[in-house]
């Protein structure tokens, strides 16, 4: 049989990454929490980057841990809480908020950066001397983020769970067969929609291998995945790279 | 054709001079090469070499109005310190094929993050970056060095003495920022201070009040940020947007006093 084609993706974003793309996608009050809340979808994208056996840096579980601590600890009547440091604060949350928002700072930072880039793109000054970042020097994310991928992807899963449980035997679908299909799809259609790439899918295993296809081609950019707005339907086109 | 023997315009020099210089080449270096030509030369070159620096920017400022108007497809332009001569805009997919450019290759959004703490926080260590963006940067950090976008600046005297990174001139030029002050919030930092230090002392104004009432039973409005206990660090890109996050702050605030 075919050995199974292994993605080997960094993923550069971090906990703090995706608590944030969570406070938005939620829209909640970033100085206000729900921590329950978050704590449960935390966990689950967790879950699903494991699924998906992306190289996961341990400071997602270390966050983890600190979301469940700041959740026992809301538990608590403020009397009851363990002894705090005289500088602390009573909310439990605020040291994590307090890093959010300063983090969200330089995010935004970027994004201005990212506009000014994107002014000087058919700038090259003398003999063609532009800094011209020749490669790309990492995975091409910067579209949409990993979470707005991996958020379709949970939907397809749960949809997935409660229509249909009868897998009887393993079909064999492989990362290589799905990049080839996604690929075939594009010469025929300039743009499709990254949701529709699930919908006749009828197994948790081939729903894996396609979005695990998806990620692959991004990183070769072979495809982009393009979004309108904040959390909008992603749209998937053919990449830069020939 | 120009003749060999006329002397040229000190704008003429300087455009020359922009013309063929691959780096942004700053006012001091335009004078410098002027006098050190008077030295060497004298006679009739002797004037240019006591063109001074305003004089200078002048010339430029001269020469730029003429592009400006002229609009031959470059312009002179102000950037890492220096001027340069730069494509217009709206030419460049015909530069992009003539020298055989692919799409031009951006940062993404992670490279993004790191550099602007780096550009805000230089000179910073990996783990002062690494402090902020919660997750290690190391291989980000080995890519924008790569790209020469950053560069070691120094070592911190912290244990371990870690190197220190800051951003580089290619930094400057690839965002066509003049200097590391273009960017937004180094003026907006100065005033969101003051507001701190205003907002610190309404809030103790109010602490004191508040002993005299009753204890609250909203206790998570007390822990909501109070930027006299630990303010945020402002020395970062403050937008339009991180504005309404201070207002949310005090909202907040408000309501965990009301």
């Amino acid at each position: 049989m075919v050995e199974e084609y292994k993605v080997q993706l960094e993923v550069f974003e971090g906990p703090l990454d995706l608590l944030l793309y969570l406070i938005k996608k939620e829209e909640v009050d970033i100085y206000n929490i729900p921590i329950e809340r978050v704590t449960t979808q935390y966990v689950q994208y967790i879950e699903l980057m494991k699924m998906l056996d992306l190289n996961l840096a341990g400071d997602f579980l270390v966050m983890a841990a600190t979301l469940m601590m700041i959740k026992s600890r809301m538990l608590l009547p403020p009397e009851e809480r363990p002894e705090l440091e005289p500088e602390e604060e009573d909310d439990p949350r605020w040291d994590l908020v307090r890093q959010l928002v300063e983090y969200k700072k330089f995010k935004d930072a970027a994004i201005f950066l990212e506009g000014l880039e994107d002014e000087r793109d058919g700038i090259f000054g003398r003999e063609g001397a532009n800094v011209a970042l020749e490669a790309r020097p990492d995975m091409a994310l910067r579209d949409v983020s990993l979470f707005d991928l991996l958020s379709v992807f949970n939907d397809a899963l749960k949809k997935i769970s409660q229509e249909d449980l009868k897998e009887i035997f393993a079909e064999r679908f492989t990362v290589a067969d799905k990049i080839e299909a996604i690929t075939q799809r594009l010469q025929r259609e300039d743009r499709l929609s990254f949701a529709s790439l699930f919908t006749e899918l009828s197994s948790r295993h081939e729903i894996v291998c396609t979005f695990l296809a998806v990620l692959e081609l991004i990183r070769l950019r072979q495809i982009r995945a393009v979004q309108d707005h904040a959390f909008g339907e992603i749209q998937v086109t053919r990449g830069d790279a020939e | 054709m120009s003749d060999v023997n006329v002397l040229p315009e000190l704008k003429q020099i300087i455009g020359a001079m922009l013309f063929v210089s691959k780096q942004p080449l700053t006012l001091a270096a335009m004078r410098r090469t002027l006098a050190q030509v008077a030295e060497k030369e004298g006679g009739i070159y002797r004037d240019f070499g006591k063109a001074t620096e305003p004089l200078l920017a002048a010339a430029l400022e001269e020469l730029k109005v003429e592009l400006d108007t002229r609009k031959p497809g470059f312009h002179v332009t102000e950037v890492a310190h220096g001027f340069k001569l730069e494509n217009d805009v709206n030419c460049g997919p015909w530069l992009r094929q003539l020298l055989e450019k692919g799409r031009t290759a951006h940062l993404s959004r992670p490279a993004l993050e790191t550099l602007a703490i780096i550009a805000y926080r230089q000179p910073a260590t990996r783990s002062e970056i690494e402090a902020v963006r919660g997750v290690a940067v190391d291989a980000l950090i080995h890519n924008l060095l790569e790209l020469q976008l950053i560069k070691v600046v120094g070592r911190s005297e912290l244990p371990g003495k870690p190197w220190q990174y800051g951003t580089t001139q290619a930094f400057l030029e690839h965002f066509g920022l003049r200097a590391i002050d273009d960017l937004p919030g180094v003026e907006e930092l100065r005033r969101m201070e003051a507001e701190q230090i205003k907002r610190r002392e309404a809030a103790q104004a109010e602490a004191t009040l508040a002993e005299d009432e009753p204890a609250q039973i909203e206790t998570e409005g007390k822990g909501a940020p109070e930027p006299e206990s630990e303010p945020i660090p402002l020395d970062s890109g403050l937008t339009a947007g991180e504005v309404d996050e201070e207002d949310d702050a005090a909202d907040v605030k408000k309501r965990g006093q009301s």
